[in-house]
């Protein structure tokens, strides 16, 4: 027996209980998602290196019954969703204190993990589109948590495009049903690979692509379709900013794209039709990259310049992946492939710790000093060192100052594109690079030195509840930097199995059907 | 007086129980006949979002309250998953562990009867909390505003 399904069932049910033992007990969701989460966060972290498992749902076996399959690359998702969930959980304790209606908080956030948990486990492309469903509907309620006037009409924008996304994933869905007959992701891979291996692609399989590739592409804001993130990111409450920009545009968007185009379609050189969707894939990460950077150097508000630094870093992952992508679908090394997508899932990694972190920090500046106008702070270091300090260590980090964690992604990311070949990308991800390192000054500049600024008179260090996450992360951020170059084993160890998952979609055809 | 007249009220409190009735039996003979639980739970719904329509609001919560319904809305959820992590004692997720009875029976195929009841509960109070939303949110007419704002 394996308990792989509880990964979707504890969240679930206690996304169902919190808000009906709320109406009593007003203290359910705090003490139960807590439990959750942690007792979550344990089982992804045990994951950790241990062999894929396949769960046939009800006995039944892939490909009639639904396959749940937690692999490399899904347990490096759960563990990014479940301990980020535990620490924004861990952070809302406090923060979402000046709320109401916290028991439908909590069970939203619940609903929304289980969501996650669900897409990266699944094995059957129409329970990850209900999953994702659950998570993006969880999510819209939340951006509009606050129910003040621009909070909804961000949840609004968000709902709406979100919607728009859904469809195309469905549609995509129901395409790819018609022509293979299945649903199960890997007896839909061995159909593409064993009819259509060598020919000119199927074009109602171009089509499912395509979709998907809108739709997820959507999900996770890449240029050009983002417009909803700047809105939606900055609106929700401090920790929903956190998982939203550290976890959901990863888990739906990122991990959808890398599971259904490398495991599904394929990239191998007889994939049909794979490299226009690994060039699409490179081409939209670069217009992320520029477009998330640009945008974010002129923003004033806190939130809004980490929510454009957010397009630019999901970037800068599908980059990583998208040059994988591309050297496997032209049949050179596959060296360098494992190179590029071991760099994007690393990136992946490393903006999920240092983006939540940026994004609790932010909401503890807001709760201490009622803004998050950058021209009205200033000064942090003096009143509130720690909250200074960890946000100073993840602005140091994602800007990619040596030698923290978000330099060795990002030189990963770099190295691997210019050996490719594509070296006017490469150019263009170094330039956007000192970027990053441009607005990251701006908010070290504005925020967290200079003079006291006026809100932050007042100011005073939030209390222990709120940032020990904030520590927790910046010791992450540390920790990955150091450890990236003293211990690669323990990099190899972590994403290691997730690349080898990417690498080679045989394997999973293998491991899902026997 | 509230609600509409006094033929759609008669009429309403003579159908409603048949339509419960029906909507009970689609539940419990989902897994032999057309139908299920999330049919029968939105017949069900249905009945009393027609007792809503004919006698006003206040009559149908006070048939079904606003917090019973998130709490039947909840606990059939809850059922539903519950039924899942029952297969799990048997080794896989919604495995169906209970016996499965002679064939054409109402007690038969094992737990797809109770998931058919807990859909139901869960699809039932869930449109009728988003029916009740409606009727208690719904928009003020401009009329009302332009009074609020005056007196």
């Amino acid at each position: 027996m394996n308990l792989v399904p509880l990964f979707v069932a504890i969240p679930l049910g206690a996304a169902f209980l919190i808000p009906m033992i709320g109406f009593w007990w007003k203290k359910s969701g705090e003490v139960l998602s807590t439990l959750s989460m942690v007792a979550l966060s344990v089982m992804a972290l045990a994951s950790i290196g241990a062999p894929a498992v396949v769960h046939h749902m009800g006995g039944w076996a892939a490909p009639k019954g639904i396959a749940i399959v937690a692999d490399g690359l899904s347990v490096l998702l759960l563990v990014a969703v479940n301990v980020i969930g535990l620490l924004c959980i861990i952070f809302s304790l406090k923060y979402m204190r000046e709320y109401t209606g916290l028991p439908k908080y909590y069970g939203l956030f619940m609903l929304m993990v289980a969501g996650m948990n669900g897409v990266v486990l699944s094995g059957d492309l129409f329970n990850l589109f209900v999953f994702l469903e659950i998570a993006s509907v969880a999510s819209y309620a939340l951006v509009a948590f606050g129910v003040e006037a621009d909070e909804l009409e961000a949840g609004f924008k968000y709902l709406i495009l979100g919607s728009v996304a859904s469809v195309m994933i469905l549609f995509a869905v129901g395409t790819v049903y018609a022509v293979t007959g299945s649903l199960n992701m890997a007896d839909v891979s061995r159909t593409i690979a064993a009819e259509w291996a060598g020919t000119e692609m199927n074009p109602a399989l171009l089509l499912a692509a395509a979709l998907f590739l809108m739709g997820f592409s959507l999900k996770a804001a890449l240029v050009p379709f983002h417009a909803w993130l700047p809105d939606a990111h900055p609106s929700a409450p401090a920790p929903i900013s956190a998982m939203l920009s550290g976890v959901v545009i990863k888990s739906l968007g990122v991990y959808a794209i890398c599971r259904v185009f490398f495991n599904v379609f394929g990239f191998a050189a007889t994939s049909p039709g794979s490299v226009i969707i690994a060039n699409s894939m490179i081409g939209f990460s670069v217009l992320s990259i520029v477009v998330g950077g640009l945008a974010a150097v002129g923003q004033w508000d806190l939130k809004r310049l980490l929510a454009y630094s957010s397009i630019g870093q999901i970037g800068y992952v599908t980059l990583g992946l998208g040059v994988g992508a591309r050297v496997l679908a032209t049949g050179e090394s596959t060296t360098l492939a494992a190179l590029a997508i071991f760099g994007g899932l690393f990136h992946l990694v490393n903006h999920a710790a240092f983006k939540s972190l940026l994004f609790l920090s932010s909401g503890a500046i807001q709760s201490a000093t009622g803004t998050r106008d950058m021209k009205l702070l200033g000064g942090l270091k003096e009143r509130m060192p720690i909250t200074a300090t960890t946000t100073n260590l993840a602005a140091l980090s994602i800007a990619g100052v040596p030698p923290f964690s978000g330099f060795w992604s990002k030189l990963i990311i770099i190295v691997a594109v210019v050996r490719a070949g594509h070296f006017g990308i490469g150019a263009v991800a170094i330039a956007m690079a000192f970027v990053t390192l441009v607005y990251y000054v701006k908010v070290q500049k504005s925020v967290l030195f200079g003079d006291v600024g006026r809100s932050v008179e007042q100011a005073r260090e939030v209390s222990p509840a709120m940032y020990v996450p904030l520590v927790l992360l910046a010791v992450v951020c540390v920790g990955f930097g150091i450890l990236a170059v003293t211990q690669p084993a323990i990099g190899e160890r972590m994403l290691g199995p997730a690349r080898d998952v990417l690498l080679n979609s045989a394997e999973y055809v293998k491991l899902v059907l026997g | 007086m509230k609600g509409l007249t006094v033929i759609v009220k008669t009429i309403t409190d003579f159908v409603v129980a048949f339509i419960v009735i029906f909507g009970a039996y689609i539940v419990l003979y989902g897994h032999l006949t057309p139908g299920g639980g999330f049919a029968g739970g939105v017949i069900v719904a249905c009945a009393f979002i027609l007792l809503m329509l004919g006698h006003g609001k206040e009559v149908a919560f006070s048939r079904l309250g606003e917090r019973m319904g998130h709490v039947l809305d909840s606990a059939g959820a809850l059922a539903f998953l519950l039924i899942g992590w029952i297969g799990l004692a048997g080794g896989y997720f919604f495995l169906n562990v209970f016996g499965r009875g002679d064939q054409f029976r109402l007690l038969s195929s094992g737990m797809i009867l109770p998931a058919n009841i807990a859909i139901a509960f869960k699809v039932g109070t869930s449109l009728f909390i988003v029916f009740a939303a409606l009727a208690v949110f719904r928009r003020r007419s401009f009329r009302s505003m332009i009074e609020d704002e005056l007196s």
